[in-house]
């Protein structure tokens, strides 16, 4: 029987609001024991003891929002690479979206995910399948078949379904499954060509932009089509305080509806730009100052539901080109975490609070077993250290794709080791 | 046997829908109908009850089974029967409706059979025309006849509907045969349920006072009866399910699924079948479990009630 015997560490479980000093006992995988005098007394002899000497312990992350390019597009980022680099960022299951080369839209395929993950991933994968043959936005796929294949949602990952029609079928198709749908809000016709949001700074810069509309109105619609059909819908990410609002006002009237938002839409806004910078051109476009300042509130209010890396990885030959021309995107698995500690250094929202985002959130959207501290669950979990100062170096992350975002940018607070089903995926003690 | 001057057992002159029978109406209809299974497994079927009068089946929608189940009921009763098919009449010409049903109205038909694709339009012509109008199916409204043959198919062998759990399964949003039966069935005390997924269940089924279930395994258990309901080729692909085979996985009714119902419980198909996308080919032809040929032998039965019912009400 492995044993592994955490002691001295500071226990945060979001999802019991255990925050206490204690320490945690792994048996076989899976959490044995947990609480604030486990270990106080005598020490564990076990085989394995890791001294926490006071770091967080908390449940792994989950990351709902993770584009790979296994299979299809391997030179930028395998499930492998990918894992590596989510380990690296405390993550211990990552959410992969459906748009690959072939498209995740067939049982076969989740399957050879899911054996792929097994055979070469460091963390847990957890394939969404397709909501539209071919991410067409014309016909669903087999949603029935494809859950028992082992996905745990559907979606057209950074598309939106342009017709009503299709989706309102979708969803209620899903919704004799009680399977969740995951959409992306952007109307497809008013964002057709934009790279920025439509403004003052778009303007000056000559680049082709989009209304921030273009977002709240696909979540209305969305959530009218919710409310007909009885579906459980997920907003991926929003970027804008009208989405906010809209998904508010939805959560108030009871609508089964939950949101996330990217960790690049809390730390940056549309001016980060800068001169033309392709590594801060994302999907949807960087927001106004107000809009990025409403994301932090509606983390901090709980309105959004999850932060998310919305991880993309892209290749020199994609992003070194006219920032029109670029394509968008930004890795993240390995900033998530410190992105998201920046709202607890800024006194925006409390550390426990911002854990829950990416662990017992995520973990009741889509139903995991994972991310909570409690006897019986898998033993996921993330040592870290949410002071340690550190500055990101694109060059040095593990992601085969180093387009980030935050290449340069000072953080505080980020993974020590990460453990997952017990063993240890990522050390840096 | 009876006559044209026996008292009438229809409320009208047509037979539109199952709405507007009683459940006094639909028991003489179907004692009628018993005496008919009699007279059609004998070795003379035919009588001379609507001798001289004219029957004409206007067919918008193409049929075999209900249309030749029709022209065997007329035939068998004596009367003259006329089959007009869409394509070779004026309708694919341009002619409306309406103007159709003048042109038959000159002719002095006695009794129109009419199938046709938009809901309502039994009613249009049993407005416009001095005859009896019979629906044999419009749109996704109802198709009575077919209610009332599974009616007395059902009732030959559970003796009566108080009860009965009946499970319709498929494409319901779509079925006037669901429509039909559902109406007819809870009128007369059984209880039905409606098993679909939820993109072929119509707005508000529950307030028809039937059970509602997304899933075979909880729709079924415990029925007595399981009807099938086909489901056209067109709407598998993509727009209200996604595949065959996945339709087949989870509403295709094969021995896993039937285990879940009452031990002995019966299934029934209004026909055509598509084998292998709602039913098991093992379970269509198990002559112990299958009433799908019962049906069609009960439906000319029951087209001979209704044809001599409507008779009564003629000069």
């Amino acid at each position: 029987m492995k044993r592994i015997a955490f002691r001295n560490a500071r226990l945060i479980d979001p999802a019991s609001g255990l925050d206490a000093k204690g320490g945690l006992l792994v048996e076989n995988g899976r959490i044995a024991d947990v609480g604030p005098r486990l270990f106080n007394d005598a020490e564990p002899n076990d085989p394995e003891v890791i001294d926490c000497r006071g770091l967080v312990l908390a449940p792994g992350l989950i990351d709902c929002r993770v584009f790979t390019g296994e299979p299809g597009a391997e030179h930028r980022e395998s499930l492998e690479s990918a894992s590596t680099a989510a380990a690296t960022g405390g993550i211990t299951s990552m959410i992969v979206m459906p748009n690959t080369d072939p498209v995740i839209d067939e049982p076969s395929l989740v399957d050879f995910l899911l054996r792929r993950a097994q055979a070469t991933a460091k963390v847990r994968v957890l394939p969404c399948a397709a909501l539209t043959k071919g991410l067409a936005g014309e016909t669903m796929t087999e949603i029935g078949l494809l859950q028992e294949a082992g996905a745990v949602a559907f979606t057209d990952g950074d598309r939106s379904i342009a017709n009503a029609r299709v989706l309102r079928r979708a969803l209620a198709y899903a919704a004799t499954f009680n399977a969740l749908v995951i959409s992306h809000a952007e109307d497809p016709e008013l964002v057709k060509g934009a790279s920025a949001t439509e403004g003052e700074f778009a303007t000056r810069l000559g680049l082709p932009a989009s209304p921030a509309i273009a977002e709240a109105m696909m979540v209305e619609r969305d959530i009218r089509l919710v409310e007909l059909t009885g579906a459980r819908l997920h907003f991926g990410q929003i970027s804008t305080r009208a989405s906010l609002e809209v998904i508010a006002a939805a959560k108030a009237r009871g609508v089964n509806v939950t949101c996330g938002v990217a960790a690049h839409h809390l730390a940056l806004n549309e001016l980060d730009v800068g001169a033309y910078y392709t590594f801060r051109k994302v999907r949807p476009p960087l927001r106004s100052e107000a809009d990025r300042a409403a994301m932090v509130e509606g983390v901090a209010s709980g309105v959004i539901d999850v932060i998310v890396s919305s991880h993309e990885p892209q290749g020199a030959d994609t992003k070194r080109q006219p920032f029109a021309a670029a394509a968008a995107g930004t890795v993240g698995l390995e900033t998530l975490l410190p992105v998201a500690l920046s709202l607890v250094h800024n006194g925006q929202a409390s550390l426990s609070h911002i854990l829950k985002t990416m662990t017992e959130a995520p973990a009741r959207i889509f139903g995991l077993p994972a991310g909570r501290l409690a006897k019986g669950a898998p033993a996921d979990l993330v040592l870290l250290d949410e002071g340690e100062p550190f500055v990101v170096d694109a060059e040095k992350l593990h992601s085969r794709a180093r387009n980030t975002a935050f290449d340069g940018r000072k953080f505080q607070g980020r993974a020590r080791a990460t453990f997952v089903g017990g063993t240890k995926v990522f050390d840096a003690r | 046997m009876t006559s044209p001057d026996a008292a009438p057992i229809l409320p009208s002159k047509h037979l539109l829908g199952i709405d507007g029978l009683s459940p006094i109406d639909i028991t003489a209809l179907l004692d009628l109908a018993e005496t008919y299974v009699v007279q059609g497994r004998a070795t003379d079927k035919k009588t001379a009850l609507l001798k001289g009068r004219t029957l004409i089946n206007l067919f918008f929608e193409s049929s075999t089974r209900t249309q030749s189940s029709f022209e065997l009921a007329g035939k068998r009763l004596g009367a003259d029967v006329m089959n007009m098919s869409v394509k070779t009449s004026s309708v694919s010409k341009g002619e409306t409706l309406i103007d159709t049903a003048s042109t038959l109205n000159a002719m002095r038909p006695d009794i129109l059979v009419v199938r046709h694709q938009d809901a309502g339009a039994a009613e249009l012509l049993s407005r416009k025309l001095d005859c009896s109008v019979i629906n044999a199916g419009d749109g996704a409204h109802e198709h009575p006849t077919q209610a009332l043959l599974d009616a007395l198919t059902i009732r030959r062998h559970r003796g009566s509907f108080e009860g009965l759990v009946v499970a319709i399964c498929g494409d319901v949003l779509h079925s006037r045969v669901a429509r039909s039966n559902l109406r007819l069935l809870s009128m007369m005390g059984a209880r039905v349920r409606l098993v679909a997924p939820r993109t072929l269940l119509p707005c508000d089924a529950e307030r028809f006072g039937v059970e509602v279930y997304t899933d075979m395994v909880n729709g079924l258990a415990g029925a007595d009866i399981v009807m099938m309901l086909r489901l056209q080729l067109e709407r598998m692909a993509g727009a209200f399910v996604p595949s065959t085979r996945e339709y087949f996985r989870f509403y295709g009714l094969d021995r896993e699924k039937l285990a879940h119902a009452k031990p002995g419980a019966l299934v029934m198909h209004p026909g055509p079948m598509n084998r292998g996308v709602e039913i098991a080919s093992d379970i269509a032809d198990d002559v112990q479990i299958s009433l799908i040929s019962e049906q069609v032998e009960m439906g000319v039965a029951l087209r001979m009630a209704i044809l001599d019912a409507l008779a009564r009400g003629m000069a």
